[in-house]
């Protein structure tokens, strides 16, 4: 599998990582030598192997329905690189 | 240089517990010997204020009889660990600034049984490395150097290669490290240490910097076995904020060391034996089968055959939990933000400008896998050879009850080697990687010295949460190694 | 009738399927210990865990799973004991963690039904293709600044239902009787308080048309988060049109998310959703699959309330009810406990005519609740106790009740302080029907002459000779017999 240069335009538009255009061939490069290299998954016989998400061996620990967190505002906004007003702030979103 | 930063983590204890010294000296000589040692690059953030209130505080508890199992021992923490009120930088530009309002489990576990922290030891960028060079704060050193050519800069190994040169160096008597392919037990084979990459489950991911969640484990890095034992008894457990965390007791792993090893089966896979593996590291995997042997243990040849497929199976999983883990980081609620007209550009040049290449490439590569027409060729394909290679190791862990292998393919190399290809890069965690797919605990310790004068590790893997013997193989490998070098200049 | 649109190439029938995202009532969040009231001020009800901060990890909550449980069972649907939480990976600003954590390939809920009740009285039902959990996002605030969109994470993590119907529903109308029964059961089961103008129950219709006829499933279109069922039936309505006009003029319809105006009534393309998505989902590793027992579910199934198409089988069999009636009066779990508690020990019949008539009317005129309501079941009750044992007439009831709900008396109290009694000496309604008969002789003997329908007219003066109290049974036969003579 090799990837050309407007397949990883694609993938870093995907990805939110802006990319110069000098960038784009060298990458394509190395990402298709890393795609090469896991292609040789292919040759194992995975028929009727469950996919394996987790090595813990256990079910989903639940938590009781209580309040036990929030009204901490202040240290949520604390390191924000910008907040107006409670809120944090972006670049306007127009629907 | 102190005596007292000559001391191993457990003998500075014993010394503590019976006044003979306190945790201030004890702090006061380590923060001296990180002053000593800061061209090693070991920390990006030193706290040497703080060490020495926290080892105040700790010489008063030991006079009211409260003292905890790690009280006033002095450690470094991986700057991947969240610590309340210490800058936390993952070694990533994209953090910058970023101060948590919390604190990790395990570095808050460590906190509470008394010990110190000098400061945040460096380490690749998000953990995302085997080198320690795609730290944003620039690359840590290996404290060894080649007897052939003293003057060359070696990497000391990675994800956790701060933590590695800082404990080689004696800067702190132990460290924290995290462990997702290999990240503890690598830099730990490079720097002369012993290192353990506990089950996955036994210590709390909770506040850890994600890198690969189903991979991620904390662990302890130290001079000696013994001193991992200890240190791991204070950093596992429980821990309900964790939905990965097992609960289990966590066993007196000091007490483990008995020295007797006798009638355990110990497995030499075949597999781990490739073609063009240097004698060297093929010698003192020899060499190890023979103490083991010697200590009454019966080595057993064992087959892991998908092996092979350990590495792309890694590199399919990782980037693309990664890729996931890492899109918190968008320049909007901390860190660093590179204004943008839209949202959208804000985001692609705030985590262009944050990101070095090795993570933005992993984050390329794990977007992929998972994007839609993808996902089952590499994703879904890969977590089923994952689940072949814990079989593996499970049908063998019915024979034996623990396997022997090294650590890594190579000692320590330059900083300036092995930087073209990130493939070849990826090739030194090919011993370790295995047993993070499966979840295992997997130490590495100290054996010998490679014809240039570098340490070499080996591996000792064990079965889910069975540390202990894991420990107890490594205690008596680690005395028939005498292994009691230390770096020139330290 | 089917509902079609006539277009000029024929008939087109609508295939609808809704998505409801309904807020689970929980104290805490799905992941988190943060709240979940409504209203906070801005990021005070934000833990580390809903703002996405390093190394943060989310541990579920135990009542959201046991909500979904309920709402499944409450849908006559297929509990699946293993399921998965899986990321739906986009970047949004009000999504913190850069994913949202919610249910794929392997949902809690599987497939199960809803019942609609038609207007005339006849159901219909309707497939549930599947619910599942998920965390809700944050809000974005776009009018408070210029150049600046502001984000709010009080709603972060908290936990939503999405119950996805089957594209079953065939008409505006149908879904909205669908949202307006799906809202009803989840109201009766606590599970989401269906309140759709504070957004804790928000609806996603997909939309396609194809000729009368065909079995075809067209490209639909979603139109999203409509926030009332009106509006719902709006957007469905205009865009079935829509998709009708650009098949008619030869063009094709594109698969795309479409926002309703409900001020100019239209649906229109929601550009910011234009590039396509890939959401990349995974199972998510920080969470182990959600594994629960059987006997868990067992006990929720034993705790169920009766549930709206229960009761009105009931209503119907019990009170003899017809489907109409029981149906308006078990929409709500309240309306259905008021008109029982009038209904108890009493006529059904007529409590169902007081509930349905004058009440409800009062109740919508007072803008009161049926928590607090303008008349208490127990006054009701007690005044058709009066009309049952003769002290008021429906007339003289009328006149009552409208006083109870002015004063809040009791009706006893009423009756004796404004002398309301009805009349039944027979008496003195004999001496008001002879002085009526003694004025009017010539309309006396046109009765006699055959035009009985001039009784009436007489029932009439009668009753405002009494001021209205006269037991009208009784003036009609005094009056029969006195007539006739
Ligand atoms: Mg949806
Ligand atoms: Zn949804």
């Amino acid at each position: 599998m090799s990837l050309d240069i407007s397949a990883v335009r694609a993938i870093a538009t995907l990805a939110r990582i802006e990319l110069g255009e000098e960038e784009l061939a060298p990458l394509a490069g190395e990402l298709s030598n890393i795609l090469n290299f896991v292609e040789q998954l292919s040759e194992v016989n995975t028929d009727g192997i469950e996919p394996m998400s987790s090595v813990a061996d256990l079910g989903l620990p639940m938590r009781a329905d209580l309040v036990t967190d929030g009204d901490i505002a202040e240290q949520i906004l604390a390191n924000a690189p910008e907040a107006a007003e409670g809120f944090f702030t972006v670049p306007k979103v127009v629907e | 240089m102190s005596e007292l930063t000559h001391l191993t983590l457990a003998e500075a204890r014993d010394r503590l517990v019976k006044g003979e010294t306190s945790a201030v000296e004890l702090t006061r000589a380590h923060i001296a010997q990180v002053e000593a040692k800061r061209h090693l690059n070991a920390f990006i953030t030193e706290t040497p204020e703080r060490a020495l209130a926290e080892a105040e505080a700790s010489d008063a508890r030991r006079r009211q009889g409260t003292a905890g199992a790690m009280d006033g021992l002095p450690i470094g923490v991986k700057d991947l660990f969240c610590t309340e009120g210490v800058r936390t930088t993952a070694a990533s530009k994209i953090l910058d600034g970023f101060v948590p309002p919390y604190e990790s489990t395990v570095s808050g576990n460590l906190k509470k049984a008394g010990a110190i922290s000098l400061g945040k030891l460096n380490l690749d960028e998000f953990a995302m490395g085997s080198s320690n060079k795609t730290s944003a704060f620039g690359p840590a050193i290996n404290p060894w150097t080649r007897r052939s050519d003293p003057a060359a800069k070696l990497v000391p190994g990675g994800s956790s290669g701060g933590s590695a040169a800082a404990v080689a160096a004696r800067m702190v008597l132990g460290a924290t490290g995290t462990d997702t392919g290999g990240s503890i037990r690598q830099p730990a084979a490079f720097c002369g240490i012993t290192g353990i990459k506990p089950t996955y489950g036994r210590c709390s991911r909770y506040g850890i910097v994600a890198f690969a969640s189903s991979l991620d484990q904390a662990g302890p890095m130290a001079r000696t076995v013994r001193d991992c034992a200890i240190m791991l008894g204070a950093m596992a457990g429980f821990d309900p904020k964790d939905s990965t965390s097992v609960n289990l007791k966590v066993p007196d792993f000091e007490a483990a060391l008995t020295g007797d090893i006798r009638g355990l089966k110990v497995g030499i896979p075949r597999e781990y034996r490739p073609d063009g593996l240097s004698a060297e590291i093929s010698d003192v995997w020899e060499k190890g089968i023979a103490w083991l042997k010697d200590a009454g243990a019966e080595p057993v040849e064992i087959n892991l055959p998908h092996t092979k497929y350990a590495l792309p199976t890694y590199y399919i999983v990782a980037p693309a939990e990664a890729s996931s883990n890492l899109a918190r980081y968008d320049g909007l609620r901390f860190g660093q933000r590179v204004p943008g007209k839209s949202l959208d550009e804000m985001y692609a040049k705030s985590r262009a400008a944050g990101f070095g290449p090795e993570v933005r490439r992993r984050i390329l590569i794990g977007t992929y896998v998972l994007s839609a027409g993808y996902y089952d060729a590499y994703y879904a394909k890969a977590q089923k050879v994952r689940r072949l290679i814990a079989e593996d190791f499970r049908k063998a862990f019915e024979t034996v009850d623990v396997i022997l292998t090294p650590t890594a393919p190579s000692p320590a190399f330059g900083l300036n080697e092995n930087t073209d290809d990130p493939v070849t890069m990826w090739l030194n965690d090919v011993f370790t990687i295995p047993t993070s797919l499966a979840g295992l605990p997997g130490l590495s310790l100290p054996a010998g010295l490679s014809s240039d004068g570098l340490p070499l590790g080996l591996q000792l893997i064990g079965r889910p949460f069975d540390e202990e013997t894991v420990f107890k193989v490594a205690g008596v490998m680690e005395s028939a190694a005498g292994f009691d070098l230390s770096p020139e200049g330290v | 009738m089917a509902y079609l649109i006539e277009g000029e190439t024929g008939a087109w029938e609508i295939v609808i399927g809704l998505e409801v995202h309904a807020q689970v009532i929980s104290n805490a969040k799905l992941f988190s210990g943060a709240a979940t009231t409504f209203g906070a001020e801005p990021n005070s009800q934000v833990s580390f865990v809903d703002a996405g901060f390093p190394g943060m990890l989310p541990v579920i909550n135990e009542v959201c799973v046991e909500q979904a449980v309920r709402t499944g069972l409450g849908l006559k649907a297929k509990i699946n004991l293993t399921s998965v939480f899986a990321r739906k990976n986009y970047f949004y600003a009000d999504l913190p963690q850069g994913y949202q954590i919610s249910q794929y390939d392997k949902p809690i809920v599987g497939e199960g039904e809803l019942i609609l009740d038609l207007a005339d009285g006849s159901t219909r039902t309707v497939g549930i293709e599947r619910l599942h959990l998920e965390q809700d996002a944050g809000k974005s605030i776009h009018d408070m600044h210029p150049t600046k969109s502001f984000i709010d994470l009080n709603r972060s993590g908290v936990a939503l239902m999405e119950i996805v119907s089957k594209p079953d529903l065939r008409s505006p109308e149908e879904a909205g009787l669908y949202l307006t029964k799906l809202r009803s059961i989840l109201r009766y089961l606590g599970t989401c308080d269906g309140n759709m103008q504070e957004g804790s129950m928000r609806c996603d219709a997909n939309v396609s048309v194809r000729p009368v006829g065909s079995t075809e499933l067209r490209t639909r279109c979603e139109i999203k988060n409509v926030n009332s069922i009106r509006f719902v039936q709006q957007a469905i309505e205009y865009e079935a049109r829509r998709h009708v006009e650009v098949y008619e003029s030869g063009g094709e319809i594109r698969q795309e998310t479409r926002l309703f105006d409900s001020g100019r009534g239209e649906t229109r393309s929601m550009r910011s959703k234009e590039h396509a998505h890939d959401y990349r989902y995974f199972p998510d590793p920080d969470l182990l699959p959600l594994v629960i027992e059987q006997a868990f579910v067992d006990g929720i199934k034993a705790g169920l309330p009766e549930l709206p198409d229960e009761k009105k089988a009931r209503f119907m069999a019990e009170y003899g009810l017809n489907a109409y009636d029981a149906g308006v009066l078990v929409a709500e779990k309240t309306s259905a406990e008021f008109f029982e508690t009038v209904a108890k020990g009493r006529d059904p019949k007529l409590a169902c005519n007081w509930v349905m008539g004058d009440f409800f009317a009062a109740l919508n005129a007072s803008g009161k609740t049926i928590e607090e309501p303008p008349v208490t079941a127990a006054n009701l009750g007690a005044m058709i106790d009066l009309i049952t044992d003769g002290t008021l007439s429906g007339r003289l009831a009328k006149d009552v009740f409208a006083l109870m709900v002015e004063t809040g008396k009791a009706p006893a109290v009423l009756v004796e302080e404004r002398g309301l009694k009805q009349v039944t000496d027979t008496g003195a309604i004999e001496a008001a029907i002879d002085a009526v008969l003694a004025a009017n002789p010539d309309k006396v003997q046109q009765v006699r002459d055959g035009k009985t329908t001039l009784l009436g007219w007489f029932v009439g003066q009668v009753m405002k000779a009494t001021q209205g109290k006269a037991n009208p049974a009784l003036v009609n036969e005094l009056l029969a017999k006195k007539v006739q003579g």
